[in-house]
């Protein structure tokens, strides 16, 4: 799938709201094909990292680089950013994942649909294409959002707290997908809570606190004391803070 | 019963008249309203009527009862203050309601500043109350052409205005049509306000618009469906509104919207989706 060394490069990106950084001075880079865990206490900038990438928020400092058009990452934001008491089926739904391709005005043809029932097969959701989102539990929600990504085959994938208040069978269904698309080479930047799960699953993290605690192996990222870092670094709020200076001449 | 529901519109053409102007404004207000309504705009319809009104007055000012000139300018005051409401939400911290109810503050005050300036006791029932039965051919080619561009418009602009409902933050991580989309649908909104005001009045085009949009939703979760109920649903309150303005000698605006009004409350009470009626009633309990 992705054939480039390095999908997504942050030159000294900071992210915010105002004037306050989320995150603050990120540099570095996520291979291509890379597996990657985001982890942080609430606050982190971990969501706002995610909206930076798929380029939903512009950077006030530095630049984030991409080695493809933003248009080819996939991006599955939290769960409450969607008004599911709207009336929209399943199925138009997931079909959504074709915009790449069928855009304003492009038709669905016979080959998107057998590939739209491939996405819902893939995810359990054969039956519930005429179902309305608003009848669906969390779980099958989640379902049929990752049926859309499926659609969207995209080489860099974004998932935001994806298994947040999710049943153990759905996570380990949809998980099953996240080592498909690791396998498939693709690039995976998942933001979670579950470290258990990071440590078995992913094998790299960023530990973020508004600035970058600890990058790289699961292992030597999840350390006691980066993780205390990271606890003190995100309850250390400045309502006074003073212009940053970093990087000025 | 067939000559009280025929014959006023077989005999008199200025019935006629008025059919032909709320059928094209129930095509195009239908449609527009479900999609406020599935925005949670429904009171931004209500605002932007507001907003029209000094537009309107100021044109019916310049060059009396002047088509053109009432139409430009209501359109003008609503483009301005809906593109202004909705730059300054995308961009800044404020929400659209806020920021809505900010503009059409400063354009109703500044039209009645500009009526009270000149100083002449203006006649505005027209503006206010419109002339459902007095519509000549250019006030239908008018409706007729804003139903027509809306329904054409809202073809273009589903699957962007459906996404921007649903998930806007996906929208935005796919395309850039957000934005625009946004704006022109503000656009739309506004067309068929002015449009209905010459039939309706500036206060009571709106009712047209989300009265039909909001007895619909009682009936379908289809939004297709939806729209196609909310037209006919404005069709039918249409035209019984100038049946009981003929009959009853009641004003042709009011009646029309009373007429939508108590389909909305009928829906309300008996709808398939939601009424009142099955939501007390709903049967014994499936099987799980």
């Amino acid at each position: 799938m992705a054939t480039s060394s390095t999908a997504i490069h942050f030159d000294e990106v900071t992210l915010g709201y105002g004037r306050r950084p989320a995150v603050h001075h990120l540099q570095g880079e996520i291979p291509s094909g890379s597996l990657i865990a985001v982890v942080g206490p609430n606050g982190a900038g971990k969501s706002t990292l995610l909206k930076g990438i798929v380029g939903t928020l512009k950077p006030l400092e530095g630049r984030i680089r991409l080695d493809g058009p933003s248009s080819e990452i996939a991006y599955l934001p939290q769960a409450a950013e969607i008004d599911r008491s709207f009336p929209l089926s399943v199925y138009d739904l997931v079909s959504m994942g074709l915009w790449s391709r069928s855009g304003l005005f492009g038709g669905i043809s016979a080959k998107d649909r057998t590939k739209i029932e491939e996405a819902l097969s893939a995810v359990g959701l054969i039956g519930f294409e005429r179902r309305p989102i608003s009848t669906l539990s969390g779980g099958q929600m989640q379902r049929a959002l990752f049926a859309r990504l499926l659609l969207q085959n995209a080489p860099v994938i974004l998932l935001d707290e994806p298994f947040t208040a999710i049943d153990a069978k759905t996570t380990a269904d949809l998980l099953d997908l996240v080592r498909r698309w690791h396998d498939e080479s693709r690039t995976v930047v998942a933001v979670l809570h579950d470290l258990d799960m990071v440590k078995r699953v992913f094998p790299k993290t960023l530990l973020i606190a508004r600035e970058p605690v600890a990058w790289g192996e699961t292992p030597d990222v999840l350390k006691p004391d980066n993780l205390l870092k990271a606890r003190r670094m995100v309850e250390a709020y400045d309502p006074h803070a003073h212009v940053c200076q970093r990087g000025a001449a | 019963m067939l000559d009280i529901l025929y014959t006023p519109f077989s005999e008199f053409e200025f019935m006629q008249r008025a059919l032909v102007g709320v059928i094209a404004i129930a095509l195009g207000g239908g449609p527009v309203g479900v999609f406020l309504m599935l925005r949670r705009m429904s009171l931004t319809g209500d605002a932007m009527a507001h907003a029209i009104l000094p537009g309107a007055a100021v044109g019916y000012l310049l060059a009396g009862l002047s088509l053109p000139a009432m139409t430009f300018g209501g359109l003008a005051a609503g483009v301005i203050v809906a593109m202004a409401a909705g730059l300054v939400s995308r961009f800044t911290q404020l929400k659209e309601d806020a920021s809505l109810a900010a503009f059409y503050l400063l354009s109703l005050a500044l039209g009645v500043t500009i009526v009270s300036l000149r100083g002449s006791n203006v006649d505005l029932l027209h503006v206010l109350f419109g002339t459902v039965l007095a519509l000549d051919d250019n006030t239908l080619l008018l409706l007729a052409s804003i139903s027509t561009l809306t329904v054409l418009a809202l073809a273009v602009l589903y699957r962007p205005l459906v996404l921007e409902c649903v998930d806007p933050i996906f929208l935005r991580s796919v395309s850039h049509a957000g934005t625009p989309t946004h704006l022109i649908f503000l656009g739309l909104v506004v067309m068929n306000l002015v449009g209905g005001f010459h039939a309706l009045g500036t206060l009571l085009a709106v009712g047209m618009m989300m009265l039909p949009a909001t007895a619909a939703r009682f009936w379908t979760s289809d939004i297709t469906m939806m729209m196609i109920v909310s037209v006919l649903i404005g069709i039918v309150s249409g035209i019984a509104g100038l049946l009981l303005s003929f009959h009853v000698e009641l004003p042709a605006g009011p009646a029309i919207i009373l007429s939508a009004g108590a389909v909305y409350v009928a829906s309300l009470l008996i709808g398939r989706e939601g009424g009142v009626l099955w939501l007390a009633w709903p049967g014994k309990h499936l099987e799980a």
